[in-house]
């Protein structure tokens, strides 16, 4: 890849609500062109985090720039920057879709021609063509979704915010919106978004950071975060029970340069492996070597999940299920 | 300049599709000042009405002005509402993420809330003219009327959208507004003179900048030009104060909420 440039800074950004601590002492970067997400459940700080960026909330300390420009001190500069779909569906409901985008079109000072053209291409991109001069309020769920990409999109950013965009949505409007985030990444465009879906993360972003309790927890690509668990599991589940057999295996496969740690279980052995194709093998080798039987073997890719687990203490649906009851408390 | 022309037009315009699509929103806009006089013309207060007490010909011709400054009223406090909505659904934080002028969506409710507030104004003297109540001071007369009202409204718009700002949620919103509007009404001299109230009723009206402002529209109306411009007069004074507090206190609400 190219030399990579730097779109958003974050440092030691904080944000406090009245006594409520929302987001504390974060910091990360954002590479130009990448899908970057904030990962963390409901009440983690990602809208926070966001509303900073976009220049709408102040934050209590540290900073942000945005392509160099500080979201504070030059806000003007960072908004003629930035598109931004925000978490609700922030839509006029007695406005139609055309009607929306004319609005903003005069908000960027668009040229009249220009504005009607994109406005064109946006309805066809996210395929609202036919339904663009009803009012709103006759729109689906995902009809409205579309409605609030395509208002982000008007003023050709060249950072994209956008604030759980498949929240609530079917299966194929979600992959609808996978697809064009990733046809405006391959654009060059830089996208910013948050989730609290894991597959979402995994599968869309490039880059993620994982947030809980308005700190970041661990920054990389789904792929790094999960090689960073230790590799893949392999469970091995032996006929014999004898710990002897146990001890004598581990010894024999913890020197092998593909194994990278051994958790003996009452009936096995748990082995986090780098490189399945020839771990599995060597690990067959081993047992047929010391003659032991293998009852079961059980080979899984890390998920995301385990890495949250891993760096937050909780499983994300735990996380989510319970952030309800703290922020009544 | 141009450029901030440009969006206050906009969201301008966005406020009058609103208006005319909401159906029922849009009937109420232009029956409510109507309303007004239905109920009152009813012939109860016609025959309640002492006419030397009102010092008018008929209790008509009376209410007229406080009918006119009730309706300023009622279209200034209820101005903040449609920001509220879109406070509360996001709206206003797409436009605040656009490199807009942030006093633009503030002018351009002003501007709404004035002209549909001008409109009605027009209205009820419509009516009344079909009443046989023909303001005193002719064409020009109803200028000062509208540019007197327009004052008001200003400053109640204000509040309102302060409100629409600081409150938690929209219900406390409307419970603030019942608080106000009421009182306001009563303690004014829109449905009886001042001379004929209580005296700790007269003193707390004449703390309602709502009755001055009546005051200088209802000779306007019923008398003519020289009683009416030392009204005016002490009304253009009064909303001077009033419409800088106001428009300090939304100013201040407004940045709290978007900086
Ligand atoms: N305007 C606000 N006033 C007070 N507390 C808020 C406000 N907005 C968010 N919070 C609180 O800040 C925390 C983080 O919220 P948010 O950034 O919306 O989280 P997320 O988007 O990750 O769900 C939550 O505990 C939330 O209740
Ligand atoms: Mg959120």
């Amino acid at each position: 890849m190219a030399t990579s440039s730097v779109a958003i800074e974050v440092t030691g950004l904080s944000k406090t609500y009245d006594s409520l601590t929302a987001v504390q002492d974060l910091s990360l970067t954002v590479q130009t062109g990448e899908i970057f997400g904030l990962l963390g459940p409901n009440g983690a700080g990602k809208s926070t985090t966001l509303r900073i960026l976009i220049t709408t909330l102040k934050p209590t300390s540290g900073k942000a720039t945005i392509f160099s420009h500080d979201v504070e001190a030059e806000a003007d500069t960072v908004r003629q920057l930035i598109g931004y779909v925000p978490q609700e569906r922030a839509i006029d409901r007695f406005l139609t879709g055309r009607e929306h985008l004319l609005l903003l079109g005069d908000l960027y000072h668009l040229p009249k021609e220009e504005a009607v053209r994109r406005i064109q291409e946006l309805l066809k991109l996210v395929d609202l063509e036919d339904h663009a001069d009803r009012v709103a309020k006759t729109y689906s769920g995902g009809m409205k979704r579309k409605l609030d990409i395509a208002c982000g999109l008007l003023p050709n950013p060249k950072v994209l915010f956008l604030d759980e965009p498949t929240l609530g949505l079917d299966v194929q409007s979600r992959l609808n919106v996978w697809d064009y985030v990733r046809r405006l990444r391959d654009q060059g465009m830089t996208i910013v978004m948050t989730t609290n879906y894991l597959d979402e993360a995994d599968q869309l972003c490039d880059r993620i950071a994982i947030i809980d309790g308005g700190t970041i927890r661990a920054t990389g690509s789904p792929k790094e975060l999960k090689a960073g668990l230790g590799g893949d599991g392999v469970s091995l589940t032996l006929r014999e029970g004898d710990p002897g057999v146990h001890e004598q295996l581990t010894e024999d496969i913890k020197g092998l340069p593909f194994v990278r740690s051994i958790r003996s279980r009452e009936r096995g052995l748990d082995i986090r492996v780098d490189a399945p194709e020839k771990a599995l093998p060597a690990l067959f080798e081993a047992t047929n070597r010391i003659g032991c039987h293998i009852e079961s073997i059980e080979y899984h890719r890390p998920r995301l999940d385990d890495v949250f687990i891993h760096y937050t203490g909780r499983s994300m649906a735990d996380a989510s299920s319970s952030s309800d009851s703290e922020s009544a408390g | 300049m141009q450029n901030q022309i440009q969006e206050v037009l906009a969201l301008t315009n966005r406020w009058v599709k609103r208006l005319s699509r909401e159906k029922f929103s849009m009937l109420f806009t232009l029956v409510q000042p109507m309303l007004f006089w239905l109920i009152f013309f009813g012939s109860l207060f016609q025959r309640a009405a002492d006419v030397n007490v009102v010092q008018a010909p008929n209790y008509i011709s009376f209410l007229a002005a406080g009918v006119v400054v009730m309706t300023v009223l009622n279209n200034g406090l209820a101005g903040g509402v449609d920001l509220l909505f879109d406070k509360e659904n996001g709206f206003l934080e797409r436009l605040m993420a656009t490199p807009i002028r942030r006093s633009s969506v503030i002018l351009s409710r002003f501007l709404f809330v004035m002209a549909i507030t001008a409109m009605q104004i027009l209205v009820i003297l419509g009516v009344a003219f079909f009443f046989d109540v023909r303001p005193e001071t002719g064409i020009l007369g109803i200028a000062v009327i509208l540019c007197i009202g327009m004052l008001f409204g200003v400053g109640l718009t204000a509040i309102s959208m302060a409100m629409a700002f600081s409150v938690k949620s929209h219900g406390d919103f409307f419970s603030v507004l019942g608080f106000l509007s009421l009182p306001m009404i009563f303690l004014s001299s829109a449905l009886v003179p001042l001379s004929a109230m209580p005296g700790w009723m007269q003193a707390l009206a004449a703390l309602n900048p709502m009755t001055w402002v009546i005051d200088a529209v209802r000779p306007l109306i019923l008398i003519g030009w020289e009683a009416a411009i030392p009204q005016v007069m002490i009304a253009l004074g009064v909303l001077v104060v009033f419409d800088a507090l106001c428009l300090y206190g939304g100013a201040k609400a407004f940045r709290k909420t978007v900086g």
